[in-house]
């Protein structure tokens, strides 16, 4: 028996290669038993494969990981009886109903017949499926089949959760009622590790985030420190005439402390702002110039600008898909 | 092995145990498990018995009256020798969609799931080949079955046939783990279906199956001697035609048993590296 308190997940130099391909490039996580940890990136970041390999799923190419201080690599089995895993794609098995395949992972968890019964009855109604229990996985609908997902992951009550972008494609409101659960499963004294591609929710659920790009880790903080790097919101202008681009954005950039971000072909400026006031003092600034305005608009911060500012780029991929664009441009 | 992991109280109201191994127990307990989840997809998707309905009845009344008479000089005449190479035939082609379903199941993402389960490896893979043995029982009593219904007679009586019938059954299960290992290798379904036709080909129709070896030259018969399926249709015939346990029964479950030896380990080697 030992008395370390281990950190629920350490990570160091964490590395996996597709090919020619870093997917993942020397990443460090570091999170406490209790929190809630967000992993933020748009897609083909390297999210999902980090998570892969912590929960064994991929071997991992170099570097240390361990959960609770159990080494990933080399006690995967271990490992394995720490983690409840809840995959972006629903991975549950289509051809059970709800309730069969909570009664599938329990026994496979080495709960009684008995026992994986009544577990199963319980999760359906903490989880609002006692309706849906005995209908086929095919038949729900995505936030169900969510719910659903979540539940199995919560069979054995593991001190770790994973949670692979469990909003994504969900409608607003049942994301909401995800996060509600995500929050209970805190409360109840689950270590949570969670990826996401919305910033929103990052900073709903996250006691802190790490911003990954392109396989390695960009910033690292509290919700609070992130937003102070991008400003609470963006201010969104498109200057009247392209060609005044430049001056509107050195104007801009001189009454307000953030850098802005220029988009010439659409004669687009944004840029961070501490308060929303600032939007004021800019657009007067620009007025005084005689610099035409053809729309302002003044926003949330976007995971498209904070990633302008952790990156200096896009968070388009290489080859960006118009389903990317259209997700983080939300 | 003892070792165990404490977790901090702080994690959790209560201590997490790590176990480092899985108990003979368990595994057993698991891969029946994963038998009960492949049952209820049997029960949910019934097109998946088409194969091991149609065939029997099709290929026994083709062989016997296209073959019957060339092979053996008449039908009558033929079906002891048929019927058993039928029955090795039909569970062999079962056998195929055990590898081509595991494949399409493993690109789900059910499967995933599984892997991150602290459950044997071998669970996934040999569950669903337990829920098979229905498939492959009711194969073989169909054949059998077909093959009376024109006319065969087994010679063993009802001893031999059910015999005849267990080791066809125990056959079918260890040949499938040379197609479940084909499966977790395979890139996708239909990949997995050639590459087991491949296979499933020349090894029944080089072996004694149908025709019966006299007449082959030399090097094939040297196979046709090695090819397990080979022993286990002479073996069934021994044991439904004259219900002898001969020296051939022995060797076809050596054979089986090789063959579960080599490629259960190969395919929970694969499946444990299967991305």
């Amino acid at each position: 028996m030992t008395s370390t308190t281990y950190d629920a997940v350490r990570a160091t130099g964490l590395v996996k290669e597709f090919g020619t391909n870093r997917a993942v490039d020397g990443i460090d996580l570091q999170v406490a038993p209790g929190e809630i940890f967000g992993v933020l990136g748009p897609n083909g970041a390297g999210k999902t494969t980090t998570l892969a390999m912590l929960a064994t799923l991929l071997r991992i190419d170099d570097g240390e990981a361990s959960i609770f201080g159990v080494d990933v690599r080399r006690r995967p089995h271990e490992v394995r009886q720490l983690l409840g895993v809840t995959g972006q794609y629903a991975s549950v098995d289509e051809n059970l109903t709800a309730r069969e395949n909570l009664r599938l992972f329990g026994r496979l968890l080495g709960l009684s017949s008995r026992e994986a019964r009544s577990r199963a009855d319980t999760l359906l109604g903490q989880f609002g499926l006692e309706d849906a229990a005995d209908r086929q996985i095919a038949k729900f609908s995505g936030g169900m089949r969510r719910r659903l997902d979540l539940a199995v992951s919560l069979v054995r009550r593991p001190p770790l959760i994973f949670l692979d972008e469990p909003t994504t494609g969900l409608d607003p409101r049942t994301r909401g009622q995800m996060w509600t659960t995500i929050r209970e499963l805190v409360a109840s004294g689950s270590t949570i590790l969670l990826t996401t591609q919305y910033l929103d929710e990052a900073d709903q659920l996250a006691d802190r985030i790490a911003v990954i790009d392109r396989g390695a880790k960009v910033a690292e903080g509290t919700p609070g420190q992130l937003k102070a790097s991008v400003g609470s919101s963006t201010l969104q202008l498109r200057v009247a005439d392209t060609a005044d681009v430049a001056a509107a954005a050195a104007v801009v950039g001189r009454v307000l402390p953030h850098e802005p971000v220029m988009t010439p072909e659409q004669g687009g400026v944004s840029v961070a702002l501490t308060d929303a006031d600032q939007a004021a003092e800019a657009l007067l600034a620009l007025r005084a110039q005689g610099i035409s305005i053809a729309s302002v608009s003044v926003a949330q911060p976007t995971l498209d600008e904070v990633f302008l500012v952790l990156t200096g780029h896009e968070t388009g991929d290489p080859e960006p898909t118009p389903h990317d664009t259209l997700e983080v441009a939300r | 092995m003892t070792a165990i992991t404490t977790i901090p109280a702080e994690t959790r109201d209560s201590t997490v145990e790590v176990h480092p191994r899985l108990g003979a127990a368990e595994v057993l307990s698991q891969t029946m498990t994963m038998a009960w989840r492949s049952v209820i997809k049997m029960r949910r998707n019934p097109e998946q018995f088409f194969d091991v309905l149609v065939q029997p009845l099709l290929f026994t009344a083709m062989f016997a009256f296209v073959f019957g008479g060339a092979i053996s000089g008449d039908v009558d005449k033929y079906l002891p020798v048929l019927i058993p190479g039928i029955l090795a035939q039909t569970t062999m082609t079962a056998c195929i969609a055990t590898g081509v379903q595991l494949r399409e199941d493993m690109d789900k993402g059910v499967f995933d799931r599984f892997r991150v389960l602290p459950i044997a490896r071998i669970a996934p893979l040999a569950g669903p080949m337990v829920a098979d043995l229905t498939r492959y029982t009711v194969a073989t009593v169909l054949t059998f079955a077909t093959g009376m219904a024109i006319g065969y007679r087994p010679g063993g009586g009802v001893a031999g046939v059910v015999a005849a019938i267990l080791l066809v059954i125990v056959t079918g299960w260890s040949l499938a783990w040379i197609f479940t290992f084909v499966g977790i290798i395979g890139r996708s379904a239909q990949a997995v279906q050639g590459m087991s036709m491949m296979i499933m080909f020349p090894l029944t129709f080089v072996s004694n199956a149908f025709v019966l070896p006299g007449s082959m030259p030399g090097w094939l018969r040297a196979f046709v001697q090695v090819n397990p399926v080979s022993h286990v249709v002479t073996a069934t015939r021994d044991l439904a035609n004259t219900g002898a346990v001969t020296a051939q029964v022995g060797w076809a479950l050596v054979a089986c048993a090789a063959v579960v030896a080599i490629f259960a380990t190969l395919s929970v080697r694969a499946y444990r590296k299967a991305v």
